[in-house]
């Protein structure tokens, strides 16, 4: 780096490179100035994040509403009503089930199209293409798309192909209450498998060679290879795939607001819908902030217990 | 290789992504053969949907709810391209999008690298405390904060504005996280012979250790820029006034004054989701790279 070699010193390292005790200087260069450095991520840190934290658990004890005028003191008034508000359970219920509903193909088939990219090595740009390329799209998009001309009842293309192979087509794929969850299911693991996809590629790819030279030299066939080897090799990588699934299913409002607005009869709002239509038009910013609290501890207990599980699982594997 | 998802020095042990290249060639076996055509019969699925949305965009107006299926209309017609175009919207929220996009990834990747920066190689009062509270953050989703966010840029002025959709993008902690555990796998030697040689502190920041990072700082800003390119929640709540919104917020807001065009419609969505897969088929490795590399060390 010969960029660096004698610059004058900056402004900012005052004293440094005092004559004749270049090691004290240097040790000293080592540790100074670090708060300039911290300091513009603190801030901004400290005024979107930091604060609406604790500004929400405490308008989550007032009666405010959006004006940003100061609500009333209410104690855990809020947090009660939540937890005797039907709403709020069945959306909780429905963010659940969709959570459920849809880790399980999201990490299977992401798995299973890392294990044939991977296995066929030809194409790969193709493989990454097809079934990445949807994740690059705004949730906008993909929403409407499949909104707009894949779900519709007759003209949607979900109804033209179960017409086209003789089946009964009408189905209402969003307005019926037995398949909208499920139809937002489908564009969801359309839309975002891709990313497992590429992680369990790239976990795919950090195997190493050896352990299947080794295989094939003690006569290993490739299923003996892809049940000794690559899956438990894939093990950590599916702990983290499923937490950040879970962890992104539970957050879902996009999909669900966009295609069917949380319809047919509410059967399909999630619990961020909820706090969005408290908060945001029926103007009750105090209790949504309630409700988005009860909210986070779900996440924080799926983010704190999930590794946990996974930790102990790994080490009763190893005994 | 950089299909594979760790930003490692060169030296590493030799992986399965190495053998794709240097290994033997692949033999078409009737396994093979068969993962060959469920991989094909997967790919058209995929890809169905997105073709889809071209045909339809590219028939005349009137046309798209014919059934039987037809992929293609009596004539193949750019109208709805140009009537979409015309309306002038479009152009204007991809802007906004652009505009918010880089002004965030760019703020993103400084404030981050600074602060990682400063967590590994400074000492101060309180360092550890500071850590750990930022570390701490990464736990909190962003989407639990919107009530409070928004009276808070209500009282700020900051609601239909630039500065409202990105402030609240820009301190991720996720990215400090990343760039300290990568900041802590670089040795030493070179700032300090840089400090030896009188430069300061600054000066070694931008000239030496910047450019050293240059891969995983890559990666970071790949993922800000996907990730906010697509935001949705946050843009939506924080801008009202058409004329601010961002492309996929902009979009489904007026997909009721679309009506029954749905060439239209198509058209539109065709045109919003073009340029990050024109970026992906340019860019397909670095893409692949940044997403994996981020979306696995974040945790």
């Amino acid at each position: 780096m010969t960029t660096a070699t004698a610059a004058p010193p900056s402004p900012v390292t005052k004293g440094a490179a005092a004559p004749g005790r270049p090691v004290r200087s240097v040790h000293r260069k080592w540790t100074e100035h670090g708060l300039v450095f911290v300091a513009p991520f603190l801030l901004v840190y400290a005024m979107f994040l930091v604060w609406p934290l604790l500004s929400g658990l405490g308008m989550s004890m007032t009666s405010e509403n959006i004006t940003g005028r100061e609500g009333e003191f209410v104690g855990f008034a809020n947090y009660a009503e939540a937890l005797t508000d039907p709403d709020v359970w069945s959306s909780l219920w429905n963010t659940v089930w969709f959570t459920v509903l849809s880790t399980v193909p999201l990490v299977l088939v992401g798995l299973g199209l890392a294990l044939l990219s991977h296995q066929l090595r030809v194409v790969q740009w193709l493989w990454r293409l097809s079934w990445f390329a949807p994740f690059l799209l705004p949730s906008g998009v993909v929403c409407l798309l499949f909104a707009q001309m894949i779900f519709p009842s007759g003209f949607g293309l979900a109804d033209q192909m179960l017409a086209a192979v003789g089946l009964e087509p009408g189905i209402g794929w969003l307005s019926d209450e037995r398949y909208a969850m499920l139809s937002v299911v489908a564009t969801t693991v359309w839309w975002t498998v891709g990313f497992n996809f590429l992680l369990y590629l790239a976990a795919l790819q950090a195997i190493p060679v050896h352990l299947y030279e080794a295989a094939e030299l003690d006569g290993a066939g490739a299923w003996n290879r892809l049940w000794h080897i690559t899956l438990p090799m894939l093990r950590r990588t599916t702990g983290l795939v499923v937490v950040l699934q879970v962890l992104a299913s539970l957050k879902i409002f996009d999909q669900v607001y966009i295609m069917t607005g949380g319809g047919p009869d509410e059967s399909t709002r999630p619990i961020l819908q909820y706090v969005y239509q408290q908060g945001f038009t029926g103007y009750r910013i105090g209790y949504a902030s309630a409700v988005s609290y009860i909210f986070f501890a779900m996440i924080l207990i799926v983010s704190l217990v999930q590794p946990m599980l996974s930790r102990r699982r790994a080490e009763e594997a190893a005994k | 290789m950089s299909g594979s998802a760790t930003i490692t020095p060169p030296g590493a042990p030799r992986t399965g992504s190495d053998a794709g290249s240097t290994g033997r060639g692949p033999r078409w076996s009737a396994g093979r053969i068969t993962l060959l055509v469920v991989a094909l019969v997967l790919t058209v699925a995929w890809l169905v949907p997105l073709a889809w949305a071209v045909a339809t965009s590219l028939k005349p107006e009137g046309e798209t709810t014919k059934t039987p299926l037809e992929w293609f209309g009596s004539r193949i017609t750019f109208e709805a391209y140009t009537k979409v175009w015309e309306s002038g919207e479009l152009m204007r929220w991809m802007m906004n999008s652009a505009y918010i996009s880089v002004m965030t990834t760019v703020l993103m990747v400084l404030t981050c690298a600074m602060a990682a920066y400063g967590f590994t190689r400074t000492d101060f009062r309180g360092r550890k405390l500071l850590y750990g509270l930022v570390l701490a953050g990464i736990m909190v989703p962003p989407q639990v904060l919107i009530a409070p966010l928004f009276t808070e840029m209500v009282q700020l002025g900051l609601v239909d504005t630039y500065w409202g959709v990105i402030l609240p993008q820009v301190a991720v902690p996720a990215m400090v996280f990343i760039l300290v555990k990568f900041f802590e796998g670089v040795p030493r030697e070179l700032e300090e012979a840089a400090f030896v040689d009188g430069a300061g502190r600054w000066r070694v920041f931008w000239t030496i250790v910047m450019p050293l990072s240059r891969p995983v700082l890559a990666a970071v800003a790949i993922f800000t820029f996907i990730s906010t390119w697509n935001n949705f929640l946050w843009p939506f709540l924080v801008t009202t006034d058409p004329g601010g919104m961002t492309l996929p917020v902009g979009l489904v807001n007026v997909q009721s004054s679309f009506g029954v065009r749905y060439a239209q419609i198509m058209a539109a969505l065709v045109i919003a989701g073009l340029p990050l897969l024109i970026v992906f088929m340019l860019f397909q490795r670095q893409v692949v790279g940044g997403i994996a590399h981020t979306g696995l060390a974040g945790q």
